[in-house]
């Protein structure tokens, strides 16, 4: 086992550990645990055996497995800036929502004191 | 029928009062939103006579935009005007953008610099047009001035209008919504004031750029 792949399991197994303990903590969903630890999993199964990850490339039609790894990490990079960037969406529009109401709320106390 | 003119406002101290003292003549009441100035906005659109609502946080020309209808609608307005803070909006021509409304010929009129354009500087003359196609290539939006801060909306329109985008693309997700809504949607060539103030607030490169780059991720993510 040379440095790096050390370096990766030990990096996936502690993101495994703190995705189960946030989620015993109840600050992630079920569907996040189970999305993450499934993820996580895949990697240290890859960085675990490499060549699992050339048995897959080679039934997906790929050269290597790193090549197959480097093409899956660009796909899974977009759909997360997707997900965040709508997520972010959500959150702007909530706080106006927010904002509006104290602002229409304020006004009207501000009416009735007088 | 009540006239009430929304003026969505942020760090607008040098032009509100005199924006609110010349609409005041042409509308029954005038509502300023105040989305979060760090300046003396609030202060002065009271002080001209204006219902100030105070965003704790600036949210952008939506955000304000809406919370301003929904205002006018609590206080019983039957025609609800939009102008821009800067000044570069004529408020006599308030009067010229309610009237297809309360003739009940529209129930959403947008005014447009473009069907009078000799008045505008270069540079809107070309960016005007530009939004134009990609309004209309992004939205299937149909206008001469898609952009344009003058606006007028009845009752029942501004009921089922919701608002969700927070920033100056609002103007183009009005515009959408009254076509799917099928809201009778007229347009009414306007003057705009171009002075040097009233320049350096509008759409500049950089922030149209932006602009552009929202409009087109807003397009994908909805």
């Amino acid at each position: 086992m040379n440095f790096i792949q050390f370096l990766i399991i030990a990096l996936s197994l502690s993101v495994i550990i703190k995705v189960i303990s946030s989620f015993k903590k109840r600050s992630i969903s079920l569907r996040s645990l189970l999305f993450w630890v499934a993820l996580w999993s895949a990697v240290l199964l890859v960085f675990l055996l490499p060549k699992t990850a050339d048995y897959l490339a080679k039934m997906l039609g790929f050269w290597r497995g790193a090549d197959l790894a480097v093409y899956f990490s660009i796909i899974l990079i977009f759909y997360l800036i997707f997900r965040i960037f709508v997520k972010l969406e959500k959150i702007e529009s909530d706080i106006t929502v927010i904002i509006r109401e104290i602002a229409l709320k304020e006004k009207k106390q501000d009416e009735k004191k007088r | 029928m009540k006239t009430v003119a929304i003026i969505p406002a942020f760090n607008e101290e040098k032009t509100i009062g005199e924006v609110v003292s010349k609409s005041k003549k042409y509308a029954d009441e005038i509502i300023v939103i105040d989305d979060g100035s760090r300046d003396k906005t609030s202060k002065i659109a009271k002080e001209s006579g204006a219902r100030v609502y105070r965003h704790l946080i600036n949210r952008g020309l939506g955000g304000a935009l809406s919370t301003g209808i929904k205002a006018a609608l609590l206080n019983g307005a039957d025609i609800i005007l939009t102008l821009d803070a800067d000044g570069q909006h004529d408020a006599e021509e308030i009067p010229k953008m309610a009237k297809p409304i309360i003739n009940g010929e529209a129930d959403f009129v947008v005014g447009s610099r473009f069907l009078n354009p000799q008045t505008m500087p270069l540079f809107r003359r070309l960016g005007i047009p530009f939004f134009n196609i990609v309004a209309f290539i992004l939205f299937g939006i149909r206008g001469t001035d898609t952009l344009c801060g003058m606006r007028a909306i009845n009752k029942k329109a501004a009921q089922r209008l919701e608002i969700q985008s927070n920033g100056m693309e609002a103007a183009l997700e009005i515009h959408q919504k009254s076509m799917s809504n099928h809201f009778r949607i007229k347009e009414v060539p306007i003057r705009a004031i171009y002075t040097e103030y009233s320049s350096s607030k509008g759409l500049r490169f950089l922030p149209g750029l932006r602009f552009l780059i929202k409009l087109f991720t807003s397009k994908i993510i909805k």
